[in-house]
C-alpha cells in the first residue's frame, strides 16, 4: 500500500481544490492471515493503541487487531471523553499521568487531530469530609508531580457562573479540586487516529471478526478461533472491556470482574455555557459541553451485571436530579440521546494490565468507568508487557496477582469501600 | 426499569431493591486451610456470566429479605425468583 499522506493545513487546502475527492482511505480493512506474531483482541481505543505502540516502540510488524463489530464502536464511543490524572494512589496517578503526557502530544504523534482540549476538571466537594479527601488527594498529586489545586466555592462561582453555589442548595458546594491540564478529547478520533497510525505501520485491522475460542497447548497460547477461521499466534493480548470475563472463560482463567451498564447522555446543542468539566462523586453526576454545543452528562453504573449496553431509567433520573441540583438553569434543557456501555469493574476500581497463568496470553481489563482517559498509557504499557513478556514499571502494580497477594490499589476514593 | 418479584411481597420496582451479585458463593468452612490463591478465588473471582445468571437481590426498601433471581444478563429478562434455601440452589445454570 502507498504510504499514507500526512494530514496538514496544506492537505486540507489541496483536497478542497479537488472537491475533496482524493482523500485516501484512512486504514486498510484487512482480511485475516493464518498466522501473526501477536494478536490483539478488541478494536477499541486501548486495543488499537496497544497495536500502534507494539509496532512503533517495539518494532513488531506482523500484528492483527481483531474486532467483533467495527473499530471504536464499543466503549470508546460510549463515554463522556474526560481525561485527567488526579488519582489518589501513586501507582494509579503515575499510570494516568503517563497517559495525560501522551495525550498532550498525541495529535502530533499520530498525525490525527484528537481535539484534546485541556479545559480543566473540577471535582466538587459537598461536605467537610469531601473537602478533607480533596485536600489529601491534591497533596498526593502534588507530591507525585501532577498539577492539582484546591479551590473554594467563590472561585468556582467565578469560573462557572451558572453553577449553584448557594448555601441553601440541595448539595451545597464547599470547594473543589482543580486539575487545569485535564480536559476532554474527541473519542471517535482517538480510535480512528490510532487505527490509521497502526495501519500505516503494517498492523492488520480486521473488523467483523469475533473470537470464539482460545487454543492452548499445555499452558502456552497457540492461537484463536474466530468467526473468520483459526488464526495462529504465540502472543495474544485481550482488550475487550465488558467482555473480558467471557474471553477469560475461553482460556480457563477466572477474573475478579463484574460487567455493568454505564449510561451517558447528551442534550440538544446549546450556545456555549460551560467551558470546563465538572464532576461530583457525591451526587453522582459529571458534565461538560461538547464543541457542537451538546451538554455531555454521565453518572454512575447501574448496580446489576448487564451486557445489554443499556441500563435502567431510575439511573437516568438519579443522574439528572444531581445535574439539575448543580445547574438549576439546565432543568429546561431537553436531552437528545442516551446510550450505555458495558464496563468491567474490578474490586479495587483499578485496571488489570497483566500476564496470566497462560503463557503468551495477556489481559488488559478492569478499567471500570474510567478507561477512556487511560487509552494512550494503557496501550503504551500493555504493548511493553506483550513485547517483553514482562510488565512495564508503570503497570507492574496492576497485575492479576494482586488479588492473591493482597496488594490492592483502593481507588474507590470517597466511597472508600472496605475489602 | 426492572420489575422484580420479591418472593414475599410480589412484584415491585427495581428502586426498592439492592443488588447482591453472584449467588451461591459459599464461605469456606476452614479458611485457615486455604492458600492465598483459593482465598482470592473466594473473595474476588466471579463468574460474571453473559446469559442466564443466578444472583442475589435484597428487598432493602421493603421486607429486607435476601432472595435469588435467575436473570438473563443480556436481555435483562427475569426468568424466576425464589427464596434462599439452606442447601445450594437447585436451579442449574451453565457457567
Amino acid at each position: 500500500m502507498a504510504p499514507m499522506n500526512k494530514y496538514s493545513a496544506f492537505s486540507l487546502f489541496k483536497n478542497a481544490l479537488t472537491n475533496n475527492k482524493n482523500w485516501q482511505v484512512s486504514w486498510r480493512d484487512a482480511t485475516p492471515k493464518s498466522k501473526y506474531d501477536a494478536i490483539i483482541v478488541g478494536g477499541g481505543g486501548h486495543g488499537l493503541a496497544t497495536a500502534y505502540y507494539l509496532a512503533k516502540n517495539h518494532g513488531m510488524k506482523n500484528i492483527a487487531v481483531l474486532e467483533k463489530g467495527w473499530i471504536g464502536g464499543g466503549n470508546t464511543a460510549r463515554n463522556t471523553t474526560i481525561v485527567r490524572s488526579n488519582y489518589l494512589w501513586t501507582e494509579s496517578s503515575l499510570l494516568y499521568e503517563k497517559s495525560l503526557k501522551l495525550w498532550e502530544g498525541l495529535s502530533q504523534d499520530i498525525n490525527f487531530n484528537v481535539m484534546f482540549s485541556q479545559r480543566g476538571v473540577y471535582n466538587l466537594g459537598h461536605t467537610l469530609q469531601d473537602m478533607r479527601d480533596i485536600e489529601r488527594r491534591v497533596s498526593a498529586n502534588q507530591l507525585n508531580g501532577i498539577d492539582a489545586e484546591v479551590v473554594d466555592a467563590q472561585q468556582i462561582k467565578q469560573a462557572i457562573p451558572l453553577i449553584n453555589t448557594s448555601k441553601n442548595a440541595r448539595y451545597p458546594i464547599l470547594g473543589a479540586s482543580l486539575q487545569r491540564r485535564a480536559g476532554v478529547a474527541r473519542h471517535d478520533a482517538v480510535a480512528w487516529g490510532y487505527a490509521r497510525a497502526a495501519s500505516e505501520l503494517g498492523v492488520d485491522i480486521i473488523q467483523q471478526c469475533e473470537v470464539t475460542g482460545i487454543r492452548k497447548n499445555g499452558s502456552q497460547v497457540m492461537g484463536v478461533d474466530t468467526s473468520r477461521g483459526y488464526i495462529e499466534a504465540k502472543k495474544v493480548g485481550v482488550v475487550v472491556a465488558g467482555h473480558a470475563s467471557v474471553l477469560a472463560d475461553m482460556a480457563g482463567i477466572r477474573l475478579p470482574l463484574e460487567s455493568h451498564p454505564l449510561q451517558a447522555y447528551v442534550s440538544e446543542p446549546l450556545k456555549p455555557v460551560l467551558d470546563t468539566v465538572i464532576m461530583s462523586n457525591a451526587v453522582h453526576g459529571y458534565i461538560s459541553q461538547s464543541d457542537k454545543g451538546e451538554l455531555v452528562i454521565g453518572a454512575g453504573i447501574d448496580p446489576y451485571i448487564g451486557y445489554g449496553q443499556r441500563g435502567s431509567f431510575c439511573t437516568i433520573e438519579h443522574c439528572m436530579q444531581a445535574i439539575i441540583a448543580l445547574f438549576p438553569n439546565f432543568s429546561r434543557v431537553r436531552m437528545l440521546r442516551q446510550w450505555g456501555g458495558i464496563v468491567d469493574v474490578s474490586p479495587d476500581a483499578c485496571p488489570i494490565l497483566s500476564k496470566t497463568p497462560v503463557e503468551g496470553l495477556y489481559f488488559n481489563c478492569g478499567w471500570g468507568t474510567g478507561g477512556f482517559k487511560a487509552t494512550p498509557g494503557s496501550g503504551w504499557t500493555f504493548a511493553h508487557t506483550i513485547a517483553n513478556n514482562q510488565p512495564h514499571e508503570l503497570n507492574a502494580p496492576f497485575s492479576l496477582d494482586r488479588f492473591s497477594t493482597g496488594a490492592l490499589i483502593d481507588e474507590h476514593g470517597a466511597a472508600a469501600v472496605a475489602h | 426499569m426492572l420489575l422484580i418479584k420479591c418472593p414475599w411481597c410480589g412484584v415491585r420496582d427495581e428502586t426498592e431493591f439492592s443488588y447482591g451479585g453472584e449467588a451461591g458463593i459459599e464461605r469456606p468452612l476452614k479458611p485457615e486451610d486455604l492458600n492465598d490463591q483459593e482465598w482470592a478465588d473466594y473473595l474476588f473471582m466471579r463468574k460474571n456470566t453473559r446469559g442466564l445468571f443466578l444472583e442475589q437481590w435484597n428487598h432493602s426498601l421493603g421486607c429486607r429479605q435476601w432472595f435469588i433471581v435467575e436473570r438473563n444478563t443480556v436481555t435483562y429478562e427475569i426468568i424466576a425468583t425464589s427464596k434462599i434455601k439452606n442447601e445450594a440452589p437447585d436451579i442449574q445454570v451453565d457457567a
